[in-house]
């Protein structure tokens, strides 16, 4: 047993290292791409300090920043949708059904419509404005799907939370027809995912979050492990599904808002990280939440990449990059999963 | 007993009649500039061409609230026969991504064929709904254990977001901005004679035949094997029966957008009151539906004048908590 054990750290650790290697050409490559073409060599001379003036303001000023958001969070929305594909015990949960991105959409919509102004010091109120929407619309969803008796019931949270969302989504769309031209432009690509941080400030507003909280969901790995035996079996053994269950699906939603308020309305990562995290280091979650974290960052800076390299001049926001690739393979994943997923209330 | 029950359908056919030619006068009477009933019916009974006031009527007034009538039957028939034909009570058009389809193709219309006519607009909307549909059909039943509501309705919900993300790239990318979303938030505003002279037949003549079709839906109810056992072919059923919920969805989108919520709420309110026979129940959702959308295209154009609210959202604020309600209720069955 404490082999099979040990096998499956060890083949964690190599997928780990080779995904960091991945992610570390992607964010190469990356850096790369843009209108502006700098060769690998200029790149690493500027990023040593040896740049020119020029050169240090393309990287420093405008590639670094959005590539940093963009790892951030990639992290961010894997482990998130990770942690709610646990609690829920349902491989098909994902930010998106908490009404996280209607409500970080509805955020970003209330703030254009009443101060028009994107720049100046109001570029922080645009990611608070979208995490508050986020935030509100989450704990709408939970108090709607809450039961006195049984506690959050997971297929109930995906049935409301896909009926708030169409609702949120009705009225979103009701106040952006009364947006000017400009406005409308700017918010249509944020809600559609365009990587929006591209200022280090961005990077300041978003690094707390995930510094802070990735690290307790990955102290409550053995938690989120207890939940996959099911309710009972779970609190036979000694935990409180109950508040554990509220307390990580918190924690989850923290992340999302944190990461949809800075790059923007982008589905389906949380989705479909897990997925392939749970298919190359298996089920146990201090395994497999690294992992998740790491390919939700590869699949967002390549989807980045994508989208503002190869649709010039007019780039493809990244989050319908994402949808293009994730929606076929969770509709794949949808086809494989067995009937049994409704037997969990 | 059974009398007694004819006599309360009956009753409750004629109450939603008598509502919907009232909701009509009304609709048509207010407005930016109220008519008295007299000139309404003079303009309905006496068509005076130089009047000005008839002119108003027949040129804007008219067409907009029996394009909101129709569409809002359409809408809620459709809801009516996926219910049924899914045995999913929170089946809806909106809600399945057969809109989002229809949408889709909209989206590429306008991008690619910007002067296409409006005739080959509306063949195109059902090409997109059609399509969606057969997709999530297929996904729902290819699944090991069959077509399942609650699969159904999650792959409904993940193909409506991927078209509708595809939708918004498309409208970003070719710099559509807010025409499509204009087109999209949908509202009758626009529909003139022509529209109506396309769209209503084609609608009146599906509810019908919907609704002689309605004794193979209500078996449907009782599960594949009893409905099969009673004589019905309920794959012919199925197949019929979602082929005029995508052609009553599809035209309408065409016509006035996506307007979700319509076909969820409707067939409800129609089951508590004249029962599940759908043979009732789609002639009654078609009478309720109609009602609906003339209150809603009324309230959205008399909120904040000379403004429009989105008649999207004025369903969707209805919709939506009764959508919340349903969710608690059918436990069970989930």
């Amino acid at each position: 047993m404490a082999s099979l054990e040990q096998k499956r750290t060890v083949k964690a650790i190599v997928v780990g290292l080779i995904l960091l290697i991945i992610a570390a050409i992607v964010v190469v490559v990356s850096l790369n791409t843009g209108t502006i073409r700098l060769s690998s060599a200029a790149i690493w001379r500027t990023l040593l300090g040896g740049g020119a003036a020029d050169e240090n303001l393309v990287l420093f000023e405008y590639r670094l920043p959005r590539i940093v958001v963009t790892v951030l969070a990639g992290i961010g929305l894997g482990i998130s949708g990770a942690v709610l594909q646990g609690v829920s015990r349902n491989s098909l949960a994902d930010p998106g059904i908490l009404g996280i991105n209607a409500g970080a959409a509805l955020g970003l919509i209330l703030f254009v419509s009443f101060f028009r102004n994107m720049e100046g010091p109001s570029t922080l109120l645009i990611p608070l404005f979208a995490f508050a929407g986020g935030a509100c619309i989450s704990l709408l969803i939970f108090v709607l799907a809450y039961d006195r008796f049984k506690g959050l019931i997971p297929i109930r949270l995906l049935l409301v939370g896909i009926a708030v969302e169409a609702g949120i989504s009705a009225f979103t769309l009701f106040l952006s027809l009364r947006l000017d031209e400009d406005t409308y432009a700017f918010a249509a690509r944020w809600l559609a995912g365009s990587v929006w941080g591209r200022e280090w400030v961005n990077v300041l507003a978003l690094l707390p979050w995930i510094v802070l909280f990735v690290p307790i969901v990955y102290m409550h790995s053995r938690t989120l492990d207890l939940f996959a035996l099911g309710d009972e079996t779970a609190s036979g053994v000694g935990s409180h599904v109950g508040r554990n269950r509220l307390v990580m699906t918190s924690l989850a939603v923290a992340l999302a808002c944190a990461s949809v308020s800075m790059a923007g309305g982008i589905g389906f990562i949380g989705l479909i990280a897990p997925h392939i995290a749970r298919r190359l280091v298996g089920p146990q979650h201090r395994h497999f939440l690294p992992i998740a974290g790491l390919i939700g960052l590869v699949i967002l800076v390549t989807a980045d990449t994508v989208g503002r390299s190869l649709f010039q001049p007019n780039a493809i926001p990244a989050g319908i990059v994402v949808a293009a690739i994730g929606g076929p393979y969770f509709l794949y994943l949808l086809l494989q999963s067995k009937p049994n997923l409704r037997r969990n209330r | 007993m059974k009398r007694n029950n004819v006599l309360i359908t009956g009753l409750w056919f004629a109450a939603a009649g008598a509502l919907l030619l009232l909701s009509l006068v009304i609709a048509v009477s207010f407005g930016a500039k109220d008519f008295s009933l007299n000139e309404v019916w003079t303009a309905v009974f006496a068509y005076n061409p130089d009047a000005s006031a008839h002119q108003i009527m027949h040129e804007y007034r008219f067409p907009r609230v029996l394009g909101a009538a129709v569409t809002g039957m359409a809408f809620a028939v459709a809801g009516a026969l996926m219910q049924g034909v899914t045995r999913n009570p929170l089946a809806d058009t909106g809600i399945l991504g057969v809109n989002a389809g229809a949408a889709f193709v909209v989206a590429l219309c306008f991008a690619f064929l910007p002067g296409i006519a409006y005739s080959e607009l509306i063949l195109m909307s059902f090409a997109g709904a059609a399509l969606s549909t057969l997709l999530i059909v297929l996904l729902g039943s290819a699944t090991q254990g069959g077509l399942q509501s609650i699969r159904l309705t999650i792959a409904g919900a993940v193909i409506a977001a991927i078209l509708h993300s595809f939708s918004s790239g498309i409208a970003i990318y070719y710099e559509l901005s807010q025409d499509l979303a204009f087109w999209y938030a949908g509202g009758v505003a626009g529909v003139k004679w022509e529209h109506l002279k396309l769209l209503a037949p084609i609608v009146l003549v599906v509810i019908l035949a919907s609704s002689i079709m309605g004794r193979s839906i209500s078996f449907l109810s009782l599960g594949d094997e009893t409905a099969a056992s009673l004589g019905i072919h309920t794959g012919r059923v199925k197949v019929l029966g979602m082929t005029a919920a995508v052609i009553l969805a599809g035209a309408s989108v065409a016509v006035a957008g996506s307007i979700g919520f319509v076909g969820l709420v409707v067939p409800h309110i129609a089951r508590r009151m004249v029962g599940v026979d759908y043979r009732k129940l789609i002639p009654f959702s078609a009478l309720l539906g109609a009602i609906l959308l003339i209150w809603a295209d009324f309230a959205s154009r008399m909120v904040n004048p000379p403004r429009e609210f989105a008649i999207g959202a004025m369903v969707a604020m209805v919709g939506v908590p009764f959508f919340l309600y349903l969710a608690r209720q059918e436990r069970r069955e989930l």
